[in-house]
This record gives C-alpha cells, sequence and structure tokens, in this order.
C-alpha cells in the first residue's frame, strides 16, 4: 500500500474544537508479547488431542453418518423418500440450504466487510469465522445437489452446471436457480482462497516449528501449503494488496449471494414471495444467523482453550451489537412485510400474511418472532453482554429462529397458494429430519478437523494490530 | 566446494528498530535487500521505498475476462447454439445475463489476484537461502531481520557490516546460498 507520510500536518481547526482523544480498545489483552500469540496458537495445534476432542469427534461423525446414510437412501430409492408433495414442493431441502447459506454469510461479513471497514477486532475471529463459511457452504451445497435425485445429473449435462443436456439444450439462464448455482458455487470458491491465502503465514510458523522440533513429515506438510513463505516485506506488501482486493470483491460476492438466493422466492409469483423487500431482508437475516452461530461456536472454543486475552469481552460485545442491529433489521422487515401487504391491496397477498400469524403454520411463525424479534433485543443491556453464558444460550435461539424463519417463509406460501382446491399441509419425513440433522455431525467434523490442524486464528493479523506492532512507539495517532 | 556467501542477515527485536533501519539501508542505495517481519508493518514499505503493489493489474485483467465470460456464454447457449423461446423472452439480453457475469467477474478476478500475487512474489519457492538460516523460525513468529544481498552492486561485506552495526543490529551473521 501507499506509503503515508507519517508527519501530519494538524488542521488549525483541531485547536479550536479540542477533539476528545478516544481511548482505542485493547485487541489483546494483559500486555502479551509477539512470542505470546504465537506460542498459544501454536500450541493448540503441537500439543496432545484432548479427549473431549475425540468425545465430540465420535459424536459428531456418528451424526454426520445419518446425512451420509439417508442420501444413499434417497439417491438409490428416489426423491419421493422426502416429505415434497402438492402443492409444498419445496420442502426442508430448501430451508436447509438458505439456512446454512446464511449462516456462512457472518464469516464473509467478518473477513472482507470488516476488513474494509478497518474493525481492528475481527482479527482474532476472523479465521474460525471464515471456517465455519467454508463448512456451512458444504454442508448448504448438499441440498440443491441431492434434490435432483439421480446426483450424477447435477454435474454431468444439464441440470445445474452450463453443460447441454442430451438434446443439446441449455440450462434456462433466465431462472434465478441457475444464477444460484454461480453465486453459491463462486461463493464456496473465493471463500476457500480467501481463507487459504490468510493461511500461509501461519502455516510457514507451523512449517518452522516442526522443523525445529524434528518432525520432518508435518514439517513438509504444512510447509507444502505455506508456498515457500519466509515473512519478506517485499512479499507482504503484495500480499497486504491482494488481500485488499480479495476483500474488496467479497463484500459485493457476499451481499450477491443471497440476494440471489432471495430471487429465488421474489422472482416467484406466489404470495408472501414475490416481494422486493427480500434481498435486503435476506441479507440482514443472513448475517444476523451467522452472528449468532460465530458466537455459538467462539464462546467454547474461548473457554476450552483460554482464549479470554485474544477474544475480550469487547469482541464479544461487538458480536452481540452486530446481532442486535442485524436482529433489529429483520424484525422491521417482517413488520414492513405486513404492512405492504395491508397497503398493496392484494387479497392473496394479505391472506398470505394473515394465514402466517394466525394460519396452520402459526406455532412456527411465533417461535421465528420470538427467536429474531426478541432474542436478541436482550444485547442492548452491557450486563447481559457480559454473562457469557447467556449470550451463548441466545446465540443458540438465534440459530433456531432464523432456521425457522426460512421454514415460514417457503412452507406456509406454498401450502396455501391461489387455489384453495390445491391446499395442504406439509410434514417432513424422517429422512427429512435426519438428512438434516446429519448435517450439523458433517459441519462439526469438519470444524473439529480445523480446530486441530490449523491455527485457529490468524497469528500475523493479531501481531499486527497489538501496541508493539506501531513503528512509532504508540505515540503517533493516525 | 565451499558455500558462496549469500547474503548478510541482521536481526533487530522491535517494529520501530526495523522501521529505522530500512531506512537506513534505503537511503544507503541498495537494490536487492529485503526486510523479514513476522507480519506485515505498518509504514514499512515506504521506509524500504517499495512501490505499490501491481497486483491490482492482475485483478482488473481477471474481472473484465470473467465479466466477458459470463455474458458470451449465455450469449453463445441461448441466442447462438440453441436458440429457444423461454417465456417469449429475447434469445439474449444483458439484464438477465447480468447475475452469472457478476459472479463470473468477482470469481476470475479472485484467481488473476491470487495468481498475481504468486507471481510477483515468485513462489512457491520452497528452498530460499534465508529459510535455510537457523534463525527464520524467529523471523515469523517475534523478531525482525534485514537481509542485504551479496549480489547487490554496493555489496561489500566490511561496509555492509558496519552499515547494520550503525543501523542497531543487534546480531549480524552471514546466509550461504
Amino acid at each position: 500500500m501507499a506509503h503515508v507520510n507519517q508527519d501530519h500536518v494538524s488542521p488549525a481547526i483541531l485547536a479550536e474544537v479540542k477533539p476528545a482523544t478516544l481511548a482505542r480498545p485493547i485487541l489483546v489483552e494483559n500486555n502479551r508479547s509477539f512470542n505470546w500469540v504465537t506460542e498459544k496458537i501454536c500450541g493448540i495445534i503441537e500439543g496432545k488431542t484432548p479427549t473431549w476432542w475425540w468425545i465430540m469427534f465420535a459424536v459428531c461423525g456418528f451424526l454426520a453418518s445419518f446425512t451420509v446414510g439417508n442420501l444413499i437412501y434417497l439417491v438409490t430409492t428416489g426423491v419421493g423418500v422426502w416429505g415434497l408433495a402438492n402443492p409444498v414442493n419445496w420442502g426442508w431441502a430448501i430451508v436447509n440450504f438458505v439456512f446454512w447459506i446464511g449462516i456462512g454469510h457472518a464469516g464473509t461479513l467478518i473477513s472482507a466487510i470488516l476488513c474494509l471497514l478497518r474493525q481492528k477486532w475481527r482479527t482474532s475471529i476472523n479465521r474460525a469465522a471464515e471456517a465455519m463459511t467454508i463448512f456451512a457452504v458444504v454442508c448448504a451445497g448438499i441440498f440443491p445437489v441431492f434434490h435432483v435425485g439421480r446426483v450424477w445429473f447435477a454435474v454431468l449435462p444439464g441440470y445445474l452446471f452450463p453443460v447441454p443436456n442430451a438434446n443439446g439444450i441449455w440450462p434456462n439462464f433466465r431462472s434465478p436457480l441457475e444464477w444460484d448455482v454461480f453465486a453459491v458455487s463462486t461463493y464456496g470458491t473465493v471463500s476457500v482462497l480467501f481463507w487459504y491465502i490468510g493461511l500461509i503465514p501461519d502455516l510457514a510458523i507451523l512449517r518452522d516449528r516442526f522443523f525445529a522440533k524434528g518432525n520432518k513429515i508435518k514439517s513438509a506438510i504444512y510447509g507444502f501449503f505455506a508456498m515457500g513463505w519466509r515473512g519478506s516485506n517485499r512479499h507482504w506488501s503484495n500480499y497486504e494488496m491482494a488481500y485488499l482486493v480479495l476483500a474488496g470483491i467479497s463484500t459485493p460476492l457476499v451481499l450477491s449471494v443471497h440476494t440471489i438466493v432471495s430471487f429465488d422466492f421474489a422472482v416467484s409469483l406466489i404470495p408472501g414471495w414475490h416481494t422486493t423487500i427480500f434481498p435486503p431482508y435476506f441479507v440482514a437475516g443472513a448475517i444476523f444467523s451467522g452472528f449468532g452461530m460465530v458466537l455459538t461456536l467462539m464462546l467454547p472454543l474461548r473457554a476450552i482453550f483460554r482464549l479470554e486475552d485474544l477474544i475480550t469481552q469487547y469482541h464479544i460485545d461487538c458480536m452481540c451489537k452486530i446481532v442486535l442491529a442485524t436482529g433489529t433489521i429483520v424484525g422491521y422487515a417482517y413488520g414492513m412485510e405486513f404492512f405492504i401487504a395491508w397497503y398493496g391491496a392484494n387479497p392473496y397477498e394479505g391472506f398470505a400474511f394473515v394465514n402466517r400469524a394466525f394460519g396452520h403454520y402459526a406455532w412456527a411463525y411465533w417461535i421465528m418472532i420470538t427467536c429474531n424479534v426478541i432474542t436478541p433485543q436482550f444485547f442492548w443491556f452491557k450486563k447481559i453482554r457480559a454473562n457469557i453464558g447467556f449470550v451463548w444460550i441466545l446465540s443458540i435461539f438465534v440459530n433456531v429462529g432464523m432456521w425457522f424463519e426460512r421454514f415460514v417463509i417457503t412452507i406456509t406460501s406454498l401450502a396455501r397458494d391461489y387455489l384453495p382446491s390445491s391446499w395442504g399441509y406439509y410434514s417432513p419425513t424422517a429422512v427429512d429430519i435426519m438428512t438434516y440433522f446429519g448435517t450439523f455431525g458433517i459441519f462439526g467434523v469438519l470444524f473439529l478437523l480445523f480446530i486441530r490442524f490449523l491455527p485457529i486464528m490468524p497469528m500475523a493479523e493479531i501481531k499486527a494490530v497489538m501496541p508493539q506492532a506501531d513503528v512509532h512507539g504508540g505515540h503517533n495517532k493516525h | 566446494m565451499a558455500a558462496t556467501l549469500y547474503g548478510l542477515i541482521a536481526r533487530f527485536d522491535s517494529a520501530p528498530e526495523i522501521y529505522h533501519a530500512a531506512e537506513i539501508v534505503r537511503d544507503a542505495g541498495f537494490k536487492n535487500w529485503d526486510c523479514i517481519t513476522p507480519f506485515p508493518v505498518h509504514g514499512l514499505d515506504g521506509a524500504m521505498g517499495v512501490k505499490r503493489s501491481n497486483v491490482p493489474k492482475f485483478s482488473i485483467l481477471g474481472g473484465i475476462t470473467g465479466f466477458t465470460t459470463g455474458m458470451s456464454l449465455i450469449w453463445f447457449t441461448g441466442a447462438f447454439d440453441y436458440k429457444l423461446i423461454v417465456g417469449g423472452k429475447p434469445y439474449f439480453s444483458p439484464l438477465f445475463a447480468f447475475p452469472i457475469a457478476y459472479e463470473l467477474t468477482i470469481l476470475f478476478t479472485a484467481f488473476a489476484t491470487i495468481a498475481g500475487m504468486f507471481i510477483l512474489n515468485w513462489l512457491p519457492q520452497h528452498y530460499h537461502p534465508t529459510l535455510k538460516s537457523e534463525q527464520i523460525i524467529r523471523g515469523l513468529d517475534d523478531t525482525f531481520y534485514v537481509v542485504i544481498e551479496a549480489r547487490d552492486p554496493k555489496f561489500d561485506l566490511a561496509r555492509v557490516k558496519n552499515l547494520l552495526g550503525e543501523a542497531g543490529a543487534k546480531e549480524i551473521s552471514e546466509l550461504e546460498a
């Protein structure tokens, strides 16, 4: 990046207005050294595998087998094993897909948008949040790929990827579902690339540390992926620019992904779906649910690995406030949907919303309202944000609420559309349920492997925001 | 065969120290030299005289390629290879092609940016004299180094040692190629 002249000339106005000097929040507590950060983060990988890790791994592996087994059953039997039937032809599969994709959005928000906004507190949580993004996209991708039944058609000609089918016809690029294929696959790929670029300097540290300990095999594996990184400042210069460009393009990417996901609904003509509020409402909901999941994952990690100096109360406050802000946007969107349904004077639209709140699925609607609108309001209070156990429980409510939001949107509109003679009530089958809960196992297995083998925090980035990193000894305010 | 000299490596213990040392080495007119730091030190590029990175040039090329690919893919499939009327709409319009072109712009930009970073940094490079140094492990942890290469036209062992000593180096050693 361009060198900024350090000799600041203070504007004359400053002498008159006497601006208050605000204390900068401390991002690493207890005045830790650079070496302490390295030892702490590398120590997690270099230490013995903890017993709890094996127990959790076994539990998650068992849970993951539910998804695997039920998908095998689906492919060998047919999509009829899911509870889809007229008029509800979109059931849990799309609900789960949108749920998982939404979870991923917080990771990209932290790594890209907060990077552009220079929110330095992002450094200690971004690695784990990006990992969460990638694993959430993996879980999300299962559903659109397997909903075609004969999965080989998802890749081979011509359901998803632009390959002509047996009659030489190409996929329909006017369809938001086809846009979704590109949006989600781009999102997954760019997230992996961004994550990997961030990992390179940290992998180099592990390479050298394992080499010094004489563990040549591990050193070679980490070294292979570290690409021969040697901390050269000429490299850092290009690296930082690449990181900035990636943050710059990931920002419109993450906003576009959930926008396009919302187009799956908004571009149709179903009452309750055909609304222009969907893109911003979905993006806010995605970030809301994603931060819920970040809190659900990071608070236990912080406690287990004693990371209180790196994930401070300030970090937790920031995350809670984002949950509060996005949750309130979501609550506003719920209200605005009702207003527009009434103001638009379309009887079908009006019915769709009254039916959501008071129809057959009212139970789901009120779970959604409770979890998504009421839960985040607790975060107005500093005392509640400081109560880690309570914050963790609230974060679970956020996750549950956002799953129900997608359920309410998808199912209520389809079960009660224009033609009363075709109204129905949708229930998932055991296969639906087991496939969905199994994805938490898949997510868990991947996340456990991540915390065992990769540095859970970006050491280089954390060091760069510590006070010792300032070349002017911390005296120069800029 | 005796090992040839790659250069000199000098240790500094803090970010302000390496910053001032870099300014001194830059002003002495060296070209083939580098700083080894555990994290990107803010302002060190200027102290070293490193110019603004060229990575964005790769990015913009990638972006243009991606956008063109998206638009032409949809034009080719719908308006050229197999014309099919869908919903009475035109065979091709940049409007419905836009979301996919947009996503591909981002995808190709990401690949080009990363490729650009690797090319400009000449990575992967698993062998490098600096990596052979036993000190490098600390260079990625909490210590800072200046490396001046022997191939620099101004390189003179005694003078460079002197210069680095004056710059405040805690320890100076020779690196073999």
